[in-house]
């Protein structure tokens, strides 16, 4: 497939100078979504949204304007942004957040008047320093500029934003335990039903959780229309996006991409994207949606980048991020790495995810190590199997959120491509791709 | 039935195929237990909210997109749910569970506390896979860690489900424990150098599934099947928790929490819990003792009993009946209440008998007030306390009540000295000051109750509980009872529950140990007439409380003084008069069961055996009448109350006719009103439960559902085999239920008439520089039982003055600061504690503290106005 | 307060203001105090305490759960080394053993100069720059061993200092606005916005339904 061209809509300010000051903001067009939005009913703002068919851009892909749709009446009620960006390999909120933070202002801004919310929140992964320093700067010019505050732009709609730090935890990416975590608690996830942020959110209150990158699609499709929006893209994939493209690639970084009219192979190997495999190597295989999601293979190149796509094949677009893997790199050791991460981020709630995280991982380093026993796969797969029943796809689960049953993915997807490179490993009593890394 | 009940719908749902019914609202787990069907769990624990952390419990439940696991401790059942707790899924899940949660647990079964009693043992071996596959090394952890004076932690066994946190913030409201770490390495800890400081801290260790908290003073000290159990009732505060007594080889080595749902819901504070130990007490009166040559020497029975006969006889014929007089009583079980009652008044004549030393409540107007329950509490929607700090006096009822405030199931009116740790709850609160009670509660209800805008909670039965006691010493009791006959004159649907807080309190006073009054809540007035025909006599006249006593004794119009179970020298407010009383009393008989201070003063020393060694019935601040065994025999020499009532009644020539304590309890049915149908409870080998109220109620009762698990409290279920049924429910049992019709006795207590006014001395006004002094009581003291255990017996803390900051800026000084507070020429030295609810014309004292004494201030006879210096 | 400069103190009961529950401030609370010390010492976690009305074990057991929150003294550089999947796929073990060799520690020590603390970190949402490290939170790659030594000597120099403020000190940035909006006023006037948006709907459904009746 060809690159197809249009005028970006969240990256448009990124590569440019100075792009995080209001300055830079106001002469691109800042803002004037707001002003637009604001001469608004609100339900006609979130019709805009629900004919965008903005897909959230987290990761599990919820349609935005749906889940707008399914906030509980309440007189108080909360508007959260999650840019906790945490899955590995994710890159894209983090360059929004340094790049953008205006747009990411102004988006929450249009949803907490479309929602009605009494206050929002913009949750930033600690680790962001200086994309922290940049939000709040933006939003202290924001705040002098009039629009955010009281009766902002004198339409009579008023909200106070406060920037939340995270402090370092993958969990605190999930809704719920975002959610507790802005209630300073340790974050572990909430039991849904009956803690689903729309009926029991923030403070108990009806919450809407949105990606960073969400919201800062909103400008764009206020000030152009959800229809503008939804013409890009096909079927329920509408819109561009960010993906991070990292990994065995000549050109790593991210793209803003029109969704489903674009391949993987586009993506990996285009001269403007990509740049091709590394080293002019084979590829191996790819995660096509951040560690969470199965691999896949080279046959699954020319898949669009689509989400219905994507889990027809038995995985997800995800957070959007692209892993690529040449033929150097040890499946074993890859899962093993995965593997390695959801045991250290495991919240430590539900006992299958607790106590099996961290002994899938000591299994899986037992086997890069070349220490395994062939028996050893067997027991890792049933390891797997006791947090996600039966290694489907999309998974089941005995825990309470997501993160228990997406240790199987890496793992599985290894096994069932790579089995021959575990029994060798076990075999041969070591890694065969020692030394070979890069 | 209440309304809860009356409301409650059913449900319908299959368990494993089988249609099955269910109460709407209950959780699955519930709604499984019920039917039969025992679902693994770990974190679920019936008092606290459901968290579904552990996935023990994962069952199949039917939806729209096929059936799923889920936690069965946090869904409700609904109508036509499809539950499977046996299938294929299901197994696999458990076994993962019990799989994972082994990987690191030590199997250190041997030598844990837990084993043979440990729920994550027994359900490892019905629900669990027969061995592990884990190969690698298991976590190692420093152990143990101290997390209290009480409690030990040995982290590696433990399987993070997090009840022991939740129980410190849900239930006792202290959060000085919690996770830390994440995933695989979260562990409960406590702040480095703070320790989870609660009254209720063992708790955490009887719910923790698996040894890795430990009780200190039963840490590898026996084998749960070497234990022998009975079902018992505590009886160190008036709540009187239902517990279970665990002895081995007659040695009580622990005790457990029972879950009665009407009292105390599986809870128990630590002094309850292992207070006990007092009985093992190196200075145990163990033999019959009397003064010769100012030296006690040991004596038989026989003898002991002819000297206190004699001196009895000598003190009557000399200078009357009135001249002798019983102080204490409370820590008497009902039997050995009434055999006093009985030698007192209707054998000796006198009615100088009083179980309370004078920093009470009236009974009489105790008796005339409209009584709660506990479970009414649950019901109000206004609880308004005019009391101590229950915490430091009521353990439990505090816990009852921190909860349901906390949940904001009531709104809380407060009226206190101080700070306690309910004023940070409470909707309306105002300091009391001396002389100024009555004007605070009228704010109560224009400031307050008028805010509301409606007045149905004034209208419906127990719409507003209040919780009534002595807030302090210093408050003229009068004063406290003027106030309350005041609340029930203009709440007359209201409810009242007396926070008195010594052991059996309520049952001494209902067994006639206090002045004007006879067995079963009636007077001496309405009812002289009917105890003169059953008994030898009856008192011509009204009696003496403890304080008119003391003087009487000074005055020289008493000279005989019998002791029961009583230390007035660190027990009664005004030490000074005890001295004095003491110093010029011809006679001083203690029926004591450990030496203290007052027992130097006697002539004769008789030993009584004490709480757990002997049987019989007590009665709590509800009125609840309920069943205290014997698990151990009695430590020497010692006979129950009773017996010694008993014995020394024969010696004066008259039998008070009990072979057997079931005598007693036969006699306490027949004569005393309130006690009327109460027969099988003072029956050995009854059916006893939760006890009931008395008098035994005019409408039927509620009988809610016990809410009790197999790992709550272990070894429960053998407490059945010994034939001491554990019941739920509120009062009646089912077979007495039936009673509650028309034809019920209804007891009439208006003789107690609350219109009745009592004067009080209005206090002389402090001046501009000094202040009214108040003392308040804790929990822990220097007092006998907690000094004489080994759990307890450094659990004083050091004397204290609380003052308002506002005054210590004034003053200039800091907290922690030493002050001296000054009463003419008493000195008293004291640490200065902050307390911004403190009154700035009050200053708090401690009672009974290590060092200075803050007693000497205190004097009963004068407003007790101090001084304060640096 | 024992421990806390009054400066930061004043700070902190800002950033509690902002919040509609005070224990919603403990995370940012806690960073603010780690900018005192480099770590979060007792004493300041007592003062999160008492500033946010929680317990210190709580407030402990909630900052353990953190990675960014240290309990125990780290050194004036934390070096985050990135070692999931897009940075170990360009070398970042073999870096990791690099700075482990320069600086003679392994992760999770602290050179004995206190200059520098070691960690091994999960991905640090810098894959584009693999293999990506962050130094007290500021973001170098892609590193190799060269430019890792060269940023040693830089940090140790001072010449980063701008860049790369000691560790602890996150958000340079103070909010300069207070909260600005009385939830009372808009909580009543949104009841009626509320009841404004229900009856405008129902009007609406009611009028699809017409529609939807004349149709069929």
């Amino acid at each position: 497939m060809a690159l197809t061209t249009f005028e970006k809509i969240v990256s448009k300010r990124l590569k440019l100078e100075n792009s995080y000051t209001l300055e830079q903001y106001l002469a691109t067009g800042g803002y004037d979504g707001l002003k637009k939005a604001l001469q608004m009913n609100p339900e006609d703002v979130s019709a805009e949204v629900m004919d965008a068919s903005l897909l959230g851009r987290g990761g599990a892909g919820f349609p935005a304007g749906r889940k707008w749709s399914m906030l509980k009446p309440s007189p108080v009620r909360y508007l959260v942004v999650n840019g906790d960006e945490s899955e590995p390999a994710t890159f894209k909120d983090h360059e929004l957040v340094e790049r953008d933070p205006h747009q990411i202002i102004e988006g929450t801004l249009i949803a907490s008047y479309a929602l009605g919310a009494r206050q929002a929140f913009i949750f930033c992964r600690g680790e962001f320093a200086l994309g922290l320093e940049r939000l709040e700067a933006a939003l202290n010019e924001a705040y002098a500029y009039g629009a955010v505050g009281s009766d902002i732009f004198n339409s009579g709609f008023s909200i106070d934003l406060v920037i939340h730090p995270g402090a370092g935890a993958y969990i605190c990416g999930e809704e719920t335990a975002l959610l507790e975590s802005l209630e300073g608690k340790r974050g572990y996830p909430r039991i849904k039903p009956p803690y689903f942020p729309a009926v029991i959110g923030l403070y108990g209150m009806p919450t809407v959780v949105n990606n960073m990158e969400t919201v800062s699609n909103l400008p764009w499709i206020v000030l152009n229309g959800g229809k503008a929006f939804a013409s890009l893209g096909e079927g329920s994939s509408a819109g561009s996006r960010l993906f991070a493209l990292s990994g065995h690639v000549n050109r790593p970084g991210w793209y803003e991409i029109e969704m489903a009219k674009t391949t993987f192979r586009d993506l990996i190997e285009n001269p403007e994207l990509g740049g091709g495999v590394r080293n002019g190597r084979k590829l191996k295989a790819f995660i096509p949606g951040g560690v969470s999601a199965p691999w896949f293979g080279p046959d699954e190149m020319d898949l669009p980048l689509s989400q219905d796509a994507v889990a027809q094949k038995g995985s997800m677009l995800g957070s959007g991020s692209v892993v690529v893997m040449d033929e150097t790199t040890c499946p074993v050791r890859a899962a093993w790495r995965i593997s390695k991460f959801f045991s250290r981020e495991s919240c430590g709630q539900c006992t299958p995810c607790r106590e099996g995280s961290g002994w899938i991982e000591r299994i899986m380093h037992r086997i890069e190590m070349g220490l395994g026993r062939e028996e050893d796969i067997e027991l890792v797969l049933d390891a797997c199997d006791n947090i996600a029943p039966g290694l489907t796809w999309p998974p089941k689960q005995t825990t309470i959120c997501v993160l228990g049953p997406s240790i199987p993915s890496s793992i599985h997807s290894a096994i069932t491509m790579f089995r021959d490179d575990f029994l060798t490993h076990i075999k041969e009593g070591g890694c065969s791709y020692d030394g070979k890394i890069n | 039935m209440t309304e809860k009940l009356t409301n409650e719908e059913t449900v319908t749902f299959t368990l494993n195929g089988e249609e099955k019914t269910a109460v709407k609202g209950e959780l699955i787990i519930e709604a499984c237990e019920k039917n039969g069907e025992f679902i693994p769990r770990f974190c679920y624990h019936p008092r606290m909210k459901p968290v579904g952390m552990c996935r023990m419990c994962l069952v199949e439940v039917s939806s729209p997109r096929g059936p799923s696991l889920q936690p069965s401790c946090y869904v409700e059942i609904q109508n036509g749910m499809e539950v499977n707790t046996q299938s294929d899924p299901v197994k696999k899940a458990q076994d993962g569970v019990l799989e994972y949660l082994l990987l690191n647990h030590p199997l250190d079964c041997p030598v844990c506390d837990k084993g043979g009693e440990c729920p994550l043992q027994d359900q490892t071996l019905s629900y669990g896979p027969g061995e592990s596959r884990f190969i690698e090394e298991k976590r190692h952890f420093l152990k143990p860690l101290k997390i209290s004076s009480l409690v030990e932690l040995d982290r590696e066994r433990c399987i993070q489900c997090g009840r022991c946190i939740r129980f410190a913030k849900e239930i006792s409201g202290e959060a000085e424990i919690d996770f830390a770490g994440r995933g695989e390495d979260t562990e409960v800890a406590i702040f480095p150098g703070k320790e989870f400081d609660s009254y209720f801290s063992l708790n955490t260790v009887q719910i923790c599934p698996v040894g890795a908290l430990t009780a200190v003073p039963y840490r590898f000290k026996s084998r749960p099947w070497d234990l022998e159990q009975i079902e018992s009732t505590c009886q160190f505060c008036a709540v009187q928790c239902k517990l279970s007594v665990q002895s081995s080889q007659n040695e009580i080595l622990r005790t457990l929490g029972i879950d009665s749902d009407a009292v105390n819901q599986s809870w128990l504070c630590d002094r309850g819990r292992f207070g006990f130990e007092a009985i093992y007490s190196s200075n145990r009166v163990n033999s019959p003792k009397i003064k010769k040559d100012g030296e006690f020497i040991d004596v038989s029975w026989p003898e002991a009993v002819e000297e206190v006969a004699r001196a009895l006889s000598v003190a009557k014929i000399a200078n009357g009946p009135d001249s002798i007089g019983f102080i204490g009583g409370a820590r008497l079980n009902n039997e050995g209440a009434y055999a006093f009652s009985k030698l007192a008044k209707g054998v000796i004549g006198t009615d100088n008998v009083d179980a309370q030393l004078s920093d009470g409540i009236d009974p009489n107007l105790i008796f005339g007030l409209r009584r709660a329950t506990i479970n009414d509490l649950d019901q109000a929607e206004i609880v308004v306390t005019l009391c101590g700090d229950l915490r430091e006096e009521l353990p439990v009822l505090f816990l009852r009540l921190r909860t349901l405030v906390a949940n904001e199931a009531l709104l809380l009116a407060e009226f206190s000295i101080g700070e306690t740790p309910l004023s940070q709850y409470a909707a309306f609160r105002r300091s009391l000051v001396p002389g100024k009670v009555q004007n605070l509660l009228e704010e109560l209800k224009d400031s307050f109750l008028s805010s509301f805008g409606r007045d149905d909670f004034e209208q419906k039965d127990g719409g507003i509980v209040f919780v009534v006691g002595n807030p302090g010493i210093g408050i003229d009791g009068l004063e406290i009872e003027h106030s309350i006959r005041a609340l029930a004159k203009s709440f007359p649907n209201a409810k009242f529950l007396p926070a008195l807080r010594r052991g059996n309190i309520f049952g001494a006073l209902d067994m006639g140990l206090s002045p004007g009054l006879l067995p079963g809540r009636v007077t001496l007035k309405s009812h002289g007439s009917f105890f003169g025909d059953k008994w030898v006599c009856v008192p011509e006249k009204v009696g003496k409380n403890t304080k008119e006593m003391l003087q009487s004794v000074i005055d020289g119009t008493m000279d005989t003084l019998i002791l029961l179970g009583s230390d007035p020298i660190s027990d009664f407010p005004d030490k000074n008069l005890v001295l004095k009383a003491f110093e010029k009393a011809k006679n001083i008989i203690c029926v004591e069961s450990i030496m203290n201070e007052s027992t130097k003063y006697a002539q004769v020393i008789l030993p009584a055996s004490m709480d757990h060694e002997r049987a019989g019935t007590v009665t709590n601040l509800e009125g609840r009448v309920t069943h205290a065994g014997d698990k151990v025999t009695a430590s020497g020499a010692s006979f129950d109350d009773w017996v010694i009532a008993s014995l020394i009644s024969a010696e004066l020539g008259d039998d008070l006719g009990f072979n057997s304590r079931e005598d007693i309890g036969s006699e306490i049915c027949s004569f005393a009103p309130a006690y009327r149908s109460t027969e099988k409870y003072f029956i050995s080998g009854n059916d006893f439960g939760d006890g009931v109220v008395v008098p035994i109620a005019q409408v039927p009762v509620s009988i809610r559902a016990r809410k009790s698990d197999p790992i709550e409290v272990p070894g429960l279920s053998s407490i059945e085999r010994q034939g001491s049924p554990i019941r739920s429910g509120n009062s009646l049992p089912s077979s007495v239920a039936k009673v509650g019709s028309e034809s019920q006795i209804s007891f009439d207590n208006s003789m107690f008439d609350l219109n009745s006014t009592v004067s009080y001395k209005l206090l002389e006004e402090k001046r501009e520089s000094s202040f009214y002094l108040v003392l308040e009581k804790s929990l822990y003291d220097n007092g006998t039982l907690l000094r004489e255990s080994k759990s307890f017996e450094n659990s004083a803390r050091e004397s204290y003055f609380k003052l308002n900051p506002v005054l210590l800026a004034e003053l200039g000084v800091n907290e922690g600061d030493m002050i001296t507070v000054s009463k003419e020429s008493v000195k008293v030295k004291g640490r200065v504690v902050a307390d911004s609810l403190v009154s700035v014309a009050v200053v708090v004292a401690s009672w009974n503290q290590n060092s200075a004494d803050s007693r000497e201030l205190i004097s009963l006879d004068n407003v007790n106005i101090v001084e304060v210096e640096r | 307060m024992t421990h806390l400069s009054a400066e930061l103190v004043e700070k902190c009961k800002k950033v509690v203001e902002l919040y509609p529950s005070k224990r919603s401030a403990l995370i940012p609370l806690c960073h603010i105090a780690q900018g005192q010390n480099g770590w979060l010492t007792p004493e300041a976690i007592e003062d999160v305490a008492s500033l946010v009305g929680v317990s210190p074990a709580e407030v402990r057991g909630t900052a353990s759960f953190y990675d960014m929150f240290h309990l125990e003294p780290v050194g004036k550089h934390v070096i985050a080394m990135c070692t999931n999947i897009a940075c170990m796929l360009a070398g970042a073990y073999e870096l990791l053993e690099h700075a482990q060799e320069k600086l003679g520690v392994s992760p999770g020590g602290t050179t004995t100069d206190k200059e520098f603390t070691l960690e091994e970190s999960e991905c640090l949402a810098g894959c584009d720059k693999a293999p990506c490290i962050q130094v007290n939170h500021r973001f170098f790659g892609p590193m190799d061993n060269a430019s890792f030594d060269t940023l040693l000597a830089d940090l140790k120099s001072g010449k980063l200092a701008d860049v790369v403020p000691p560790h602890g000190v996150l958000i340079r940035i103070d909010r300069e606005h207070k909260r600005k909006v009385n939830y009372e006023a808009i909580d009543a006037e949104r009841v009626e916005i509320d009841a404004a948006i229900k009856e405008r709907k129902l009007k609406l459904e009611a009028a699809n339904n017409a529609t939807v009746g004349k149709d069929s």
